[in-house]
């Protein structure tokens, strides 16, 4: 049975998201309510669904109308459909934005579950998610003519020094799903890795270095192989843990060309970020794909693209068409604001796992 | 010289490449040569209108505009 919204009738849109985490690793699920409010103003109802009771959006009642905790990606597809159908009872979620790489999985497995409860989402395949996954990365290049810097995955520490005798210094040590370092001798090889296999787990995958400029491009695409917005950005400041603290939307058709030859080839469906490092020869290096929005996503609305609006769209079934007019020299300049709320917000949501 | 066409430039000297997001100030003087370079201007015309508009020796024009075409040209903002 699928159930869908009414789209004559004026009536809220309730749509929910993940991602609310807003440390010094932001996730990009407030940049994506924020895009969402700019895009559907009032009539619109955000409900968060958050992992931790300390994740920084819940808590911004402005922008997020209520938050449910829901089960960490570890505990498995049942427990996720029985926590989002429990949730879904009271709140007649009409959309779903998963904004983790690690909950991915679990979304698209249960997406025609999802949808058949009257929650739409718009969501790649597994076979799309693995084949960017950063094991296969080098391979995914080498198929589609992109340049990819070479990378080997390792299961051992044992396996750094013949990496390192391979690649050379400096190199990049990568966790499964997020964070990389920079290492410049073994003894730091061995310490990240270490390190990103506590955090992340194994695989753990090591990357050639390429020196460069930082250049980050947000996406979204249809499923059938078109790039429907394509705004890239230039990092402008970047934290110790290699984030973009403050970034500018440039104008450059290689970009977007390699952004549509992306979408092209793998026939991505929803929104993404390829993480590029642009060397001194001009060459475009694909370093990540990442396969949701990124964490700066709210300045696709400033540049003139609201990607998560279209996104919305798209996952409701309304015509979409390419955009590729946007404004260059659009900054953001992140920063950190302390919240102030009560000790009983926090008490609920940790007793209730709900606010 | 021709500075590049999506070369963004205004009126207190502030210079933005769309293309790589860098942004550069320039002085009064620099500023005014840009806007002439941008209304496509040739070498010797502006050359001309500097040294009509401002007192300068000709062979330190010379010297000032090399160095400055130097910077514009590190800079990536001329089309070359």
């Amino acid at each position: 049975m699928s159930v869908s919204p009414n789209l004559n009738q004026t009536k809220t849109l309730t749509i929910a998201v993940t991602g609310l985490n807003a440390n010094d690793n932001p996730g990009p699920g407030l940049g994506v309510i924020r895009a969402l409010r700019a895009g559907f103003g009032e009539n619109l109802r955000i409900i968060g669904l958050a992992y931790e009771t300390l994740e920084p959006a819940i808590y911004l009642s402005d922008l997020v109308n209520k938050t449910y905790r829901i089960p960490y990606p570890t505990a498995g597809t049942e427990a996720l459909k029985e926590r989002l159908q429990q949730i879904q009872e009271i709140e007649h979620i009409d959309v779903l934005i998963p904004n983790f790489d690690a909950e991915l999985f679990n979304f698209i497995k249960l997406e025609r579950e999802l949808l058949d409860i009257g929650i739409h989402t718009f969501l790649p395949t597994h076979q799309q998610l693995a084949a960017r996954d950063k094991v296969n990365l080098q391979a995914f290049g080498n198929n589609h003519g992109f340049d990819v810097p070479a990378s080997e995955t390792i299961f051992s520490a044992s396996e750094l020094d013949q990496m390192a005798d391979k690649l050379g210094f400096p190199l990049v040590i990568k966790g499964k799903f997020y964070e990389a370092t920079v290492v410049q001798h073994i003894g730091e090889a061995y310490k990240a890795f270490y390190k990103l296999q506590a955090k992340w787990g194994l695989p753990i995958i090591v990357q050639q270095f390429i020196k460069g400029t930082e250049i980050n491009i947000a996406g979204l695409a249809d499923g059938n192989g078109n790039a429907l917005s394509v705004i890239p950005m230039r990092k402008m400041y970047i934290t110790e843990k290699g984030k973009a603290w403050a970034g500018i939307t440039i104008t450059d058709e290689k970009l977007i060309n390699l952004a549509r030859e992306f979408a092209k080839a793998s026939h991505w469906k929803g929104g993404f970020e390829l993480e590029i490092m642009r060397d001194d020869k001009d060459a475009l290096y694909i370093m990540e794909v990442n396969p949701r929005f990124p964490a700066w996503i709210y300045l696709s609305v400033a540049a003139g693209q609201n990607q998560p609006q279209l996104l919305v769209d798209l996952a409701l079934g309304k015509p979409v068409q390419a955009l590729t007019a946007y404004t260059a020299g659009k900054m953001f300049v992140r920063y950190a604001w302390d919240n102030i709320i009560d000790v009983a917000e926090f008490q609920k949501l940790s007793a209730f796992g709900e606010l | 010289m021709k500075l590049k066409a999506n070369i963004a430039t205004s009126e207190n000297g502030f210079i933005f490449n769309p293309a790589t997001g860098d942004s550069f100030t320039s002085n009064t003087i620099a500023a005014e040569i840009l806007t002439c370079l941008k209304a496509g201007e040739s070498e010797m015309e502006i050359k001309q209108k500097i040294l009509d508009r401002y007192e300068v020796e000709l062979c330190q024009l010379e010297r000032d505009w090399d160095d400055y075409m130097l910077q514009l040209k590190e800079a990536n903002l001329l089309d070359l």
